[in-house]
Parts: structure tokens; C-alpha cells; sequence
């Protein structure tokens, strides 16, 4: 059997106009990130057989589920598709139970009802199983339509705003839990959000949206590195995203020493622990970079980069400054006043700068196995 | 009190639901999720009931049902009996008379289910066979008893219609509302008394059972 992995071929002018073309690796999380009506559910509704969008390609493996130029089309229940919908849509005169049975198919009562039940003490539902959606509170829900989704064995899952209807700590939960099930389910798993917090804790890669059309795709770390990040718009702001470890966590100092491929940082977070693997967002506004390498100053991150590229910012006409350090790459947004007065260049040797605790650190769920 | 009238008014509701449920559970499911050129002229045809006066009604239905027109001729060919001044032709009527009761609960029943747990259903591999039998008819389940009680209510008290297309015939056409109009008439209040209070206290059971319904519903969307 072939690799399962989803392809999808999206074109239309209207209404809701789209332009992509993506694939999903089994294992990898797709985050497709952009404003609302940006078009990015049509894209899942797509995917799950609710929307035909006029020309289409989807496949999964050697499946064809549209194909447009030749007029097939496969009907959502005909999907192996693990679907969350935004509000969860559970079905409200059921049970917990009832619903992730419902899900499961044709086999016998018995046998339905006992893998419904596995699946509800793998979301740590096992309790809630006889409660009705009513009954329950919004985590749970979710969690309830996330065992739903996956009862079905679904080859791909789709995960449309997961997070929107709870609050932070709870979406802390749900965000390691989908984790957790991505490592045990090897499928290709699609996330639509528009908040980029979910993108940095969950995503591989990375699709931006705008218009229906993908302004940006990759690889989540290459792609956040890029200079000309523009597209990843005002609210977020451009920065590099860097995968690291937790080496040293001194509580009295209120630090922690984050190994990563181009040395080491030091965060102002110790909500961690030695071990843990973190995702690092260092935003390139907080970046400063020096001639020279500073003493006597308290910030604790002074790292020797090269400078690879650069590129303007649009919104308030800075410059992008795209580093090297190590075998990792940071952004810096500086002021073309600072360009001309440090001569930076393509080339040029620097330090940069940056608070420790201006450093986003994102805890990845360790699993010791 | 006349009980071969009340019996042929129990028949008559009954026999209306009969013929009356599947259908209009069809066309409340059809107006209720599905959008298509002339949905608007399908729902105003289903109203005119509500707006027409009854005798209206009758004489359109009575005309058609009529010996010399081509239904009420293939009526009379196919089982040797008139359609007009018959329970048949009486059932018919009522069935008509009472789409917009039937019909309009259901399709409120079927708009109420929210789209995404239809689609939610047909993601989690059910056809739409068993999208209809295991989601949206139990979640529209209390608009069907409500349509169901309506039309049977309103059948009980249906006058205009049934005098027109089914006369007056006792054991056959003769509903008790039609009996309480003869008492009236004959200046038997005591016997039009009695009949009216069975009346009563059927259309007050049966609005207080679709209130109980309605919350019912309520409490479950909670």
C-alpha cells in the first residue's frame, strides 16, 4: 500500500474564491492560518465531501475522492474522514456514548460499544460516557466530537477551529491531547485556525491563506525564518519559530537554558522542565543587533550570527534582517537608520540581542517511550 | 350524544394521520433542508389552506370530486362508488384541508436541526437513509407529535369542508361537529351541550400536550 498521503487541488473564482494546492504527509499537521472568510474551512468542507468546489483534486493515497475533470466525486459518507467541526456538532439526543458509537459503523452492538468506550478513556471521558452534549462542558464536548472523529479509523482528520469556543487553559489540555493522538494515529491531520498560538504547538507545516489563496507554504520552521514574512499579517508579526530542549531550569535565578541547533537560549519562562521539548518563537521586533558583543548588560541572549538576507517590512517600512545562527535561522526587524549605520549586509558578522523574556516558549507534550 | 358521529370524527382523524404523516413528513424534510426553483410556489400552495374560508375549499374540492370530473369518474370507475358525499371522498378533503397543519410543524422540526450535526452525521459514514432515521427524525421528532395533534385536533372540528364535499350522512359523513350544528338547529342545547364539551376537552388535551412537547424540546437544546 502506498504512503496515505493527501493531496488536494482547489480552484474556483467565486463565491468563495479559492486558489491551492497542498499535501499532507501521514503524521504531519498541516496548520492552515489566515483571517476569517479567508476560506480556509471551505478548504476542510472540501476535503470532507460538504463543499464541491467547481474544479477540485483530492486524494488520499492512491484514492481519488474528486476529481472534477473527470466527474468523480466520492459522497461524504463514503470518506474515511475524522472530522471536528468548529462548534463540535455533536449529535444532542445522544450520549457520549451513543455519539462515538454512531461513528463507528457497521459491526456488532458489542463490539461498537466497546471500542467507544476505549475511545472515550483515551480523551479521558471514560466518567462523562452516559452524559448528552447539554450536559457536558466545552472541553468536553470537544473532546467527545475529537473521539467521534476518530472512531470511524479515519485516513485523514480535519480539525476546523478546534479551540475557538474554550478558554486558554483548557485549550493548553485539548492542544497536548491532539498531540498525544496524532503520534498514535498516523494520519495526515489538517488544523484550520486563526490563531497562530495553535500553529506553533501543533503544525508542521504551515499554509497561509488570504483570499483563498496560499500566500505561503512550507515547512513551519523554514517558512517563519523567511525574511519576506509579510504575510503572516499585523497581529502576528513576523519571527522565527525554532524547535529546542529544556537543558537547565534554575528556579532561583527565574531562568531556563533552552538547547537549540545554533546554541543556546535563555528564557525568563521556568513553568518548564529539564527535558522538555519546547517550540521558540522569538518575535524579530524584540531582536537587537551589535556591532560588537556588549558587556554588562542584563539581557542573557547575546548570540554570534551572519547576516543572509535582507528584506523590507511593509507595514512601518523597517527591514527584515534574516541571521544565521548555527544551522538555524532568526529574524530581526530593525530601522533602515540602523542598516546604514551598522553596514549590514549580506555577509556581515553580528551579535544578536534578544530579552529573555521577550522569548515565546511553547511546551511540546514529552512522551517517554 | 350522538357516538356514531363521535366514532366517524375519530375515524376521520385518524384516518387523516394515516394518510397524511408520511407524506407530509417527506415534504417537511424537502422544504426543511433542500433549496430549489419553486420552493416559495410548493410552501404557499401548502398554506392556502390556512388562509381560504373552508366552504371555498369544500366547493373546489366537491367540484372536483364531482361524478363528471376526471378524478372523482376514476374514483367511481375503479371502486363502483362516488367520491363526493362518501368517508373516502370525506377522508380525501380532510387530508387537503389539513397539509398546512401537518406540513408546517414538521418543516420547523427539520429547519431546527442544526446543518453542521446533519453534516457531522454524513462525516461519521452515515448514508442519508440513516442520516434521516438516526438524526433528524428523532431531533424533529416532537414537530411531527405537534403536527400530528394539530391535524387531528383541527380534523375534530372541521366544519365547512366536511358539510360541503360530505353532506350529512349519518355514519358516514356525519362528524360531531356537523351533529352539534343539527342540535343547535333542532333547539336541543342539552344534546349540543354535550357534544361541545367532548369537543373542549379534546382541543384543550391536545394544545396542552404540544406545550408539554414544546418545552420538552426546549429543555433538550438546553
Amino acid at each position: 500500500m502506498a504512503e496515505r498521503r493527501l493531496t488536494v487541488a482547489l480552484e474556483q473564482d467565486g463565491p468563495i474564491p479559492l486558489a491551492v494546492a497542498f499535501d499532507c504527509a501521514p503524521g504531519a499537521v498541516l496548520g492552515i492560518f489566515g483571517p476569517s472568510g479567508s476560506g480556509k474551512t471551505t478548504i476542510l468542507r472540501s476535503i470532507a465531501g460538504l463543499y464541491a468546489p467547481r474544479t477540485a483534486s483530492i486524494a488520499i493515497g492512491g484514492e481519488v475522492w474528486v476529481d472534477t475533470a473527470s466527474g468523480r466525486f466520492v459522497p461524504p459518507h463514503r470518506r474515511p474522514v475524522g472530522m471536528v467541526f468548529q462548534e463540535y456538532a455533536l449529535f444532542p439526543h445522544m450520549t457520549a456514548l451513543g455519539n462515538v458509537m454512531t461513528a463507528i459503523g457497521v459491526r456488532p452492538r458489542g463490539e461498537r460499544r466497546e471500542r467507544a468506550e476505549h475511545l472515550l478513556e483515551r480523551v479521558h471521558l471514560a466518567g462523562r460516557r452516559h452524559r448528552r452534549p447539554a450536559e457536558l462542558s466545552g472541553g468536553e464536548r470537544q473532546r467527545v466530537a475529537l473521539a467521534r472523529a476518530l472512531a470511524r479509523e479515519p485516513a485523514v482528520l480535519l480539525l476546523d477551529e478546534p479551540f475557538s469556543a474554550v478558554d486558554r487553559a483548557v485549550r493548553r489540555r485539548l492542544q497536548d491531547e491532539i498531540d498525544d493522538l496524532r503520534r498514535s494515529f498516523d494520519v495526515p491531520l489538517v488544523l484550520v485556525t486563526h490563531d497562530f498560538d495553535d500553529i506553533i504547538r501543533l503544525a508542521s507545516h504551515l499554509l497561509v491563506l488570504e483570499h483563498g489563496r496560499a500566500v505561503a507554504s512550507g515547512p513551519l520552521g523554514d517558512l517563519t525564518s523567511r525574511p519576506d514574512s509579510g504575510w503572516l499579517g499585523e497581529a502576528v508579526g513576523p519571527g522565527a519559530v525554532l524547535e529546542a530542549v529544556v537543558a537547565r531550569v534554575d528556579r532561583a535565578g527565574g531562568l531556563a537554558d533552552l538547547a537549540f541547533e545554533g546554541g543556546t537560549l535563555v528564557s525568563g519562562d521556568t513553568g518548564l522542565s529539564k527535558g522538555m521539548p519546547v517550540r521558540v518563537r522569538v518575535p524579530a521586533r524584540d531582536v537587537v543587533l551589535a556591532g560588537r558583543e556588549p558587556s554588562n548588560v542584563s539581557l542573557h541572549n547575546v548570540l554570534a550570527a551572519t547576516v543572509v538576507a535582507l528584506a523590507p517590512e511593509p507595514v512601518r517600512g523597517h527591514v527584515i534582517v534574516q541571521l544565521a545562527v548555527g544551522r538555524e535561522r532568526l529574524l530581526a526587524e530593525v530601522t533602515r537608520d540602523a542598516i546604514a549605520r551598522l553596514h549590514i549586509e549580506p555577509g556581515r558578522d553580528l551579535f544578536a540581542l534578544v530579552k529573555s523574556v521577550s522569548l515565546e516558549v511553547l511546551p511540546l507534550r514529552t512522551r517517554l517511550t | 350524544m350522538e357516538w356514531q358521529a363521535l366514532s366517524v370524527s375519530l375515524w376521520l382523524g385518524a384516518g387523516t394521520l394515516a394518510v397524511l404523516l408520511p407524506p407530509g413528513i417527506a415534504l417537511g424534510h424537502l422544504l426543511a433542508v433542500r433549496t430549489f426553483p419553486g420552493k416559495s410556489l410548493v410552501e404557499a400552495l401548502v398554506a392556502v389552506p390556512l388562509v381560504l374560508p373552508p366552504t371555498v375549499l369544500g366547493y373546489y374540492l366537491l367540484t372536483s370530486f364531482g361524478a363528471r370530473s376526471p378524478l372523482g369518474a376514476a374514483f367511481d370507475h375503479l371502486l363502483g362508488q362516488t367520491l363526493a358525499f362518501s368517508f373516502p371522498g370525506l377522508l380525501a378533503a380532510s387530508a387537503i384541508a389539513n397539509l398546512p397543519f401537518v406540513v408546517q410543524p414538521i418543516q420547523r422540526g427539520f429547519e431546527a436541526v442544526p446543518p453542521d450535526v446533519r453534516e457531522a452525521a454524513a462525516c461519521c459514514g452515515l448514508d442519508p437513509w440513516r442520516r434521516f432515521l438516526r438524526i433528524d427524525l428523532p431531533l424533529a421528532w416532537p414537530g411531527i407529535v405537534t403536527a400530528a395533534i394539530l391535524a387531528f385536533a383541527h380534523t375534530l372540528g372541521e366544519f365547512g369542508v366536511v358539510l360541503m364535499v360530505g353532506g350529512n350522512i349519518p355514519g358516514e359523513t356525519r362528524t360531531l361537529s356537523i351533529a352539534i350544528y343539527d342540535r343547535v338547529q333542532a333547539f336541543d342545547d342539552r344534546g349540543a351541550g354535550q357534544m361541545a364539551a367532548v369537543l373542549l376537552v379534546l382541543a384543550v388535551a391536545a394544545l396542552a400536550l404540544v406545550t408539554v412537547l414544546g418545552r420538552r424540546v426546549g429543555r433538550r437544546r438546553g
